[in-house]
């Protein structure tokens, strides 16, 4: 087997060192009745040539996203990544290196994560950011429960504008400490709503902007109206590409910034590995959930990066942690920064805005089909649209003229009542040709 | 003379002589890298892109104003600062990188290139599921192997990593228990003290109060402890096996007998399953749920951190709560189910937005394949053969914490051997650096004072063992002969010196931030 260096004669010389017969010997803890004889049923070994058929096979039969006309988005978003990130995340030193607990021989991981929270807390408007967590939902499943441990209060207030998939695997958290969570019913551009629901009781208030509809929102009384009854306020980020155009949350008022980084450097990955973007103010730092890397000096004076403030962690605090989180999106985090830095505010500004010409494109292609009615007022690069007939029935019409025209809000909410409503996403890699392929057989199968 | 915490770990560096420094600060092939923010990158970018036609005028006030703060670096010099960057870390393409617990074994690049073919890398999670047969497919022939590997019936591919998946197995015990109307009274998760922190931080997170069991003086579960423990108010425990000393738990059938007939489940912590997979399934030890880090045992990168993936294999009683989405296949092809609603009324929830990693799902299933049923079995066979060599050889130098009878996948020593020498685990392990080496895992587990944790795993050469072998030799024969000095200030040849982690915790500076009177960036 090709991973595999030691030979038979190692083997042997080995077991003899140790002072064993057999490899059995070495096995004896294990329970007899435990012990299996030998390989269980599945395949054997298989050269490089054989696995990459099979799994090339089982590639070839998806649609990918760069050989059609594509407007999926709805929290995962397809964007040109420069070459240079790619290979850079395959060098040896970051692809197979560990988390750097050893810091004198982990500089490189330490200094481009010092740099990374650097240029988070930049995008948005935020004084902190930590090293990232698994993804934009756990993200914010962890700034609610930061919320009540920092205010000691028990329910969060969640705009109908979340992503439902964000709100589900927030739910199913935070229930199980006892968090009460109120969602308001879904709706394309109601983010002030939560306003009137803020309590004495209320820990946190999360809104997203742009919401899973698309629609931006200043969220700037939203804030003071958490500020003035004592609550929080945590702002969701599903397209980061967005804060290269919009006012950063940290701006408006935000005390936590939940996002998903995925939009920069990575691949769409049918859904992971992704990197959640965690941000906040210099009050809340000790309550920060995952790693956090910080500045220091080494022995001879000289400016060097570790990871700091552990004793939040689980490795050092145990069941008194500030969360579970051991593991984050190290090498994903690599591929933000890089292209972020490759970007810079120039070229991430300039991005942002083609984007949103993009969309206003598409958007105007789309409205001029009868029965098609646009539903967000202001966006980023996404929207909504309503349309005569079930989106998630158009959507599989589109797919066999291959077409990816969109996310059915259904698939998101099925009992939301917008079974015709269809989001739909543009970027920069959206093409006037694709734009019209979109609008004509849109038109067809309305 | 530094102090110590009560594990024995010094907790502020030691004083030492200074070298005289290079005039650049660079050394050789390690150059003194700035921080992007400190250079001319300010308006620069390195990404070519079309003039935009159009503006924002039509989102008025929520346009950004202010700069942002981010420089930008052209190609070149993008490539050269990470590839600075890049040399000053260690890697497992490098040398052996033993650290216990955490499984640092070789990454083939096959799995890479697999994970980047379009048809998976390329695909979007809320795509037409007609579009996406192959990746479900994927994802179904992932479950199978996971679950003929360690003979359980279900598993829930989604956590995203291994403390994840501990979340993920937590909360299908709690919903189980909350189906049968026993939550109210189970508000117990009983941990042994050799536990990763994971273990207990994950029960506390999820609402569980932690109870320690007492190891006994062999490494292992002391059973009587665990018996005296159980009871009908405790919900789970939560079992390392091979457990963090590196032992396997011979009485693990009698543990999980009492567990079960205690009404309480048996969370397996799967992070050790690369000792045992191929010849031992945790569905016959009477494992209720456990976790596999594709990142340890199935090989996906660690990335210098993440991202893991933490796929929780599930018992019959358990996997009716699994969380959404999962796969089925039926006759028109596979399906993700995506909400708990649509099929078993039990799940308990979702965990993440999407369908977990899936770049994960291709690393891991290339592996498996790659190796075979056959291959599996001998990875473990190998990862305990070297771990027990590194023991056999190093034993008459080193205190084994654990001597008598083998070990699995890593070896444990005790700082008892360093006794009188004035070098503690951390100087030896920052002394490992200077020969060019990885330290072990130190200080970890907590139950033996001052440890040293080595896993070699299976993708080292018995010559890279020899050669690891004889440097620890050396260090140990000098640290025993008084040679202290070369502890006390290492690493000397390393990139930087010892770091001073207390100073970075006490006035925490997590960011860079212009300088007092500099007109850049925000903040």
């Amino acid at each position: 087997m090709r991973y595999l260096p030691l030979t038979p004669d190692d083997r042997t010389a080995m077991l003899a060192a140790i002072g064993a017969k057999s490899i059995d010997d070495l096995f004896t803890d294990v329970p007899q009745s435990a012990r299996l004889d030998g390989p269980v049923d599945l395949p054997r070994v298989a050269g490089e040539l054989e696995v990459e058929r099979a799994l090339g096979a089982l590639a070839g039969k998806n649609a990918t996203a760069g050989t059609v006309p594509f407007f999926c988005g709805a929290g995962a978003y397809k964007h040109h990544v420069p070459a240079t990130v790619d290979h850079v995340i395959q060098r040896s030193e970051f692809l197979t290196s560990y988390t750097p607990y050893q810091p004198e021989i982990a500089q490189g991981t330490l200094q481009y994560l010092y740099e990374f929270q650097t240029q988070v807390a930049n995008l948005t408007g935020m004084p902190v950011a930590n090293a990232s967590l698994y993804d934009g939902s756990t993200a914010m499943a962890e700034g609610v429960l930061m919320a009540t441990r920092a205010t000691r209060r028990n329910k969060a207030v969640i705009s109908g504008g979340v992503h439902p998939h964000y709100v589900a695997a927030t739910e199913t958290v935070v229930h199980a400490v006892g968090v009460e969570t109120q969602v308001l019913p879904a709706a394309v551009d109601a983010e002030a709503e939560v306003i009137a629901q803020i309590g004495p009781d209320t820990a946190c208030v999360v809104v997203q902007t742009p919401n899973v509809f698309g629609t931006a929102t200043d969220v700037t009384k939203i804030a003071e109206a958490a500020h003035a009854a004592g609550a929080l306020l945590i702002v969701v980020v599903t397209e980061a590409v967005s804060m290269g155009l919009l006012r950063s949350p940290g701006e408006m008022g935000a005390d936590i910034v939940a996002a998903e980084g995925q939009s920069i450097g990575n691949a769409l990955n049918f859904g992971g590995p992704y990197v959640g973007l965690f941000a906040t103010r210099d009050k809340l730092i000790r309550q920060m959930p995952g790693r956090l890397c910080g500045e220091t000096v080494d022995a001879d004076g000289e400016r060097g990066f570790v990871l700091t403030l552990s004793t939040r962690e689980q490795h050092i605090r145990r069941d008194k942690a500030t969360s579970n989180i051991c593991t984050n999106s190290g090498l994903c985090t690599l591929a933000f920064t890089i292209h972020m830095s490759l970007l810079g505010e120039t070229g991430l500004r300039r991005l942002a805005l083609l984007n949103h010409e993009a969309a206003v494109k598409t958007r105007d292609a789309l409205k001029s089909i009868p029965g098609v009615e646009v539903l967000t007022p202001r966006f980023f690069n996404e929207f909504a649209v309503r349309l005569p007939k079930p989106a998630a029935e158009v959507v599989e019409r589109l797919a066999e003229k291959r077409i990816l025209a969109g996310v059915p809000y259904s698939r998101l909410a099925p009992d939301a009542g917008m079974d015709d409503v269809l989001l739909v996403a543009a970027t920069e890699i959206t093409t006037d040709a694709d734009v019209a392929a979109l609008k004509a057989a849109l038109a067809e199968v309305l | 003379m530094s102090t110590m915490n009560t594990v024995g770990r010094p907790t502020t560096p030691n004083q030492v002589e200074t070298r005289p420094a290079t005039l650049t600060g660079g050394r050789g092939l390690l150059q003194n890298e700035a921080l992007i923010f400190e250079g001319d990158g300010w308006g620069k970018t390195g990404v070519d892109l079309p003039e935009p036609k159009g503006d924002a005028s039509d989102l008025g006030d929520l346009v950004r104003k202010d700069p942002i703060g981010l420089p930008g670096l052209s190609e070149p010099e993008a490539m050269r600062h990470y590839v600075r960057l890049s040399q000053k870390n260690h890697a497992i393409d490098l040398a052996i990188y033993p650290l216990g617990s955490c499984t640092m074994k070789h990454n083939p690049r096959l799995n890479e290139k697999m994970a980047r073919l379009p048809g998976f890398s390329d695909i979007h999670p809320l795509q037409p599921q007609s579009t996406v047969q192959g990746a479900l497919e994927l994802m179904d022939q992932l479950a199978h192997w996971l679950k003929t590997l360690t003979g359980m019936p279900a598993v829930a591919l989604s956590p995203k990593a291994g403390a994840h998946g501990e979340l993920c197995g937590l909360m299908a015990i709690r919903a189980a228990h909350e189906a049968s109307g026993e939550h109210e009274k189970r508000r117990k998760v009983l941990v042994p003290t050799s536990a990763h922190g994971t273990n207990p931080a994950t029960a506390a997170f999820v609402g569980y109060t932690v109870v320690e069991v007492a190891q006994t003086d062999d490494g292992r579960v002391d059973v009587a402890d665990l018996a005296s423990k159980l009871g009908d108010d405790v919900a789970a425990i939560m079992v390392t096996n091979p457990n963090t000393c590196g032992l396997f738990e011979r009485d693990i059938l009698e543990i999980s007998r009492l567990t079960h007939e205690a009404g309480a489940y048996f969370y397996c912590d799967g992070a050790n399953f690369n000792a045992i997979v191929g010849r031992v399934r945790p569905g016959d030890l009477g494992v209720d749920a456990m976790h596999i880090n594709l990142h340890k045992t199935f090989s996906t990168p660690h990335g210098g951190g993440g991202p893991g993936a933490g796929p929780v294999v599930l018992s019959e009683a358990l996997a009716p709560f699994a969380p959404a989405p999962w796969v089925v296949s039926d006759g028109d092809g596979f399906r993700l189910i995506e909400r708990e609603e649509e099929d078993a009324a039990q799940a308990f929830g979702r965990l993440c937005a999407f369908q977990g990693q899936m770049g994960m799902y291709v690393r891991a299933l290339s592996y498996m394949m790659s190796h075979g049923s056959d291959g599996l079995r001998q990875v473990a066979e190998d990862a305990v053969l070297n771990a027990n060599y590194i023991k056999a050889r190093l034993s008459d130098l080193m205190s084994a914490a654990f001597p008598e009878g083998p070990c699995m996948h890593e070896a444990l020593f005790d700082d008892e051997w360093l006794k009188g020498t004035d070098v503690t685990t951390l100087d030896f392990a920052k002394a490992m650096i200077d020969e060019g080496f990885h330290p072990m895992t130190m200080y970890f587990p907590l139950v033996v004072h001052g440890a040293m944790l080595i896993e070699p795993t299976e993708t080292e050469s018995k010559a890279e063992l020899d050669r690891f072998i004889e440097a620890m030799r050396a260090l140990a024969t000098a640290a025993k002969a008084g040679d202290v000095d070369r502890f006390k200030g290492a690493p000397f040849h390393a990139p930087m010196k010892r770091l001073d982690e207390t100073r970075a915790a006490r006035a925490p500076k997590l960011r860079w931030t212009a300088p007092e009177g500099s007109n850049l960036a925000a903040e």
